[in-house]
């Protein structure tokens, strides 16, 4: 039997008034706009544009990489990226974010998809967002590594202790990158999602109590994860405009 | 007393918008309009509904493109003037006016996973703890108004998927079995097999619609989906497995 809408299933349709449009195109222009951003500094430029400036290391490159045997026009940033890469595209916040600004599946609730066929993330290539899993422990493994860049910008060699406008961003953008990856809906899941029983013994609810905060720094996912992307973009263009002497970092050290 | 111009889509597959106006006072809501519509102007129109409080889940349709329970939409919401287009759920078959057929989600619901509990304790009686499920309980909220299932691009774009994909209304309930304190099911993952959950693609419109503010995403089909991860795609989860040589 056919539906009396048969004829709205075109791309695009809707009897929504409102204007659902707004928020898929700011956010996929949110995102364009990083990516791009992000593919210029850190894959493009690369080492012929400053990343280091005295204590302070963009975020992009940390830790820094640098064999000898890699010539010098790959970036550095090649072997850091990956890892916030595959872990904000697998995001399950991203997810919803890029299928609805740039698959447009669907663009927005109850507006219809252009899509001929939908076989979401049951095939080869989406099927593979389940490695959100892996990317999980490798953001794990990078918080410990954004602390110590943080903390390795309060000391400048030859000087020891200061405190100077890039190291108080290095820490901000330090904190945020934690909260998105301590936020993740995948980690509420294994600190204590996964449980059956709660009650069960000591450990469990132990485990409950740390799935209940989690669950409130879960619920602003998506915050966390623009204001991270942000942060992130803004520490690395700091970082580059000081160490190219564009501006001027203000702190306590007499020398840099 | 202000007036409402509504849009109401009136007949069968081959019906039409018809364009009424229609008295109303402060504090209606769309579904007080249309049975006053009923009472003056149409008298055959098709509407279904029961309780009038939020509870029944009957009256569903599209308001303005939007699915929404027709006794919870206050007037007050909507600009002076302005038309109101009241339309029937677009993903089912169309019955009349705005009656749909939603039968097919109780054929879904006829092969849901039963709960296998555990034995009972010595007394007779089985226990379970609030905390244990609290979680269950946000599902329990559920209406079965069926505007989340409405509302899913899997199968308001695409019915052909009817066939594979239960839907977030009935996610909620494998949500519930895979949760369960005293459920004895193998494995709560393997609840979730064959009902579709991959092709969901988390969204979130049936979270946004729900009027009953279950967040069927996040607590329902996001924690499945992990549930899968845990047995099929966890890398540190399988090398355990493999060294412990547990399956
Ligand atoms: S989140 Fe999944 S189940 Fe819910 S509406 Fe979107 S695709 Fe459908
Ligand atoms: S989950 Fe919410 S939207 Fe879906 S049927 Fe139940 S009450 Fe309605
Ligand atoms: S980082 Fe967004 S869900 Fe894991
Ligand atoms: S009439 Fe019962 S929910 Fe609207």
């Amino acid at each position: 039997m056919a539906t009396a809408t048969e004829v709205q299933r075109r791309y695009g349709k809707t009897q929504r008034v409102d204007r659902w449009w707004v928020e898929p195109a700011f956010l996929g222009g949110g995102l364009l706009l990083f990516v791009i951003y992000s593919t210029v500094s850190a894959l493009i430029l690369g080492n012929s544009w400053h990343y280091e400036a005295g204590p302070y290391l963009s975020p992009f490159f940390e830790p820094l990489i640098k064999p000898g045997w890699v010539p010098e026009w790959i970036s550095p940033a090649v072997f850091i990226l990956w890892a916030p890469l595959g872990f904000r595209t697998t995001c399950y916040y991203y997810r919803k974010a890029y299928y609805r600004s740039y698959l447009l599946s669907p663009p927005a609730c109850a507006v219809t998809e252009p899509a001929k066929s939908y076989s979401g993330e049951s095939k080869f290539p989406l099927i593979l967002q389940n490695a959100h899993r892996f990317f999980l422990y490798v953001a794990l493994l990078f918080i410990p590594v954004l602390w110590y860049g943080a903390a390795k910008s309060f000391w400048l060699s030859g000087e020891g202790f200061g405190v100077g406008v890039g190291s108080l961003i290095l820490v901000a953008n330090a904190f945020l990158l934690m909260m998105f990856t301590l936020s993740c809906n995948s980690l509420r899941h294994m600190v204590g999602g996964g449980l059956n029983c709660f009650s069960c013994t000591a450990v469990t609810r132990g485990r409950r109590r740390v799935w209940e905060i989690q669950t409130l720094w879960n619920e602003h996912h998506r915050g966390w994860a623009w204001a991270s992307l942000i942060s992130v973009g803004m520490a690395d263009l700091y970082v580059h405009l000081v160490a190219n002497g564009v501006i001027t970092d203000l702190n306590t050290w007499t020398n840099f | 007393m202000p007036q409402a111009h509504l849009k109401v889509w009136r007949g069968g597959n081959d019906g039409e918008y018809v364009e009424y106006d229609v008295e109303y006072e402060e504090g209606m809501v769309v579904l007080d309009v249309v049975h006053r519509l009923q009472a003056t102007q149409a008298g055959d129109l098709a509407v279904r509904w029961n309780c009038k409080a939020g509870k029944c889940g009957s009256c569903s349709a599209e308001i303005n493109g939007k699915p929404k329970l027709q006794c919870m939409c206050q007037m007050g919401t909507f600009e002076a003037g302005e038309t109101i287009t009241i339309a029937p759920l677009k993903a089912f078959p169309l019955i009349r006016d705005l009656v749909t057929d939603v039968s097919w989600n109780f054929r879904v619901a006829e092969t849901m996973p039963e709960l296998k509990l555990s034995p009972p304790d010595a007394d007779g009686h089985r226990r379970m703890h609030q905390i244990d499920i609290d979680r269950e309980q946000e599902f329990r909220k559920c209406i079965e108004c069926f505007i989340c299932q409405d509302v899913c691009h899997v199968i308001r774009d695409h019915p052909e998927n009817q066939s594979v994909f239960a839907g977030p209304r009935f996610f909620t309930q494998l949500a519930n079995v895979a949760m369960h304190p005293l459920d004895q099911n193998p494995s709560s993952a393997t609840v979730a097999h064959g009902f579709g959950l991959d092709y969901c693609n988390i969204t979130k419109c049936c979270t946004e619609v729900c009027p009953e503010g279950i967040h069927i995403t996040d607590n329902a089909i996001i924690p499945l989906k992990e549930r899968r991860v845990d047995e099929y795609y966890d890398p540190v989860k399988a090398l355990i497995r493999k060294i412990s040589g547990k399956k």
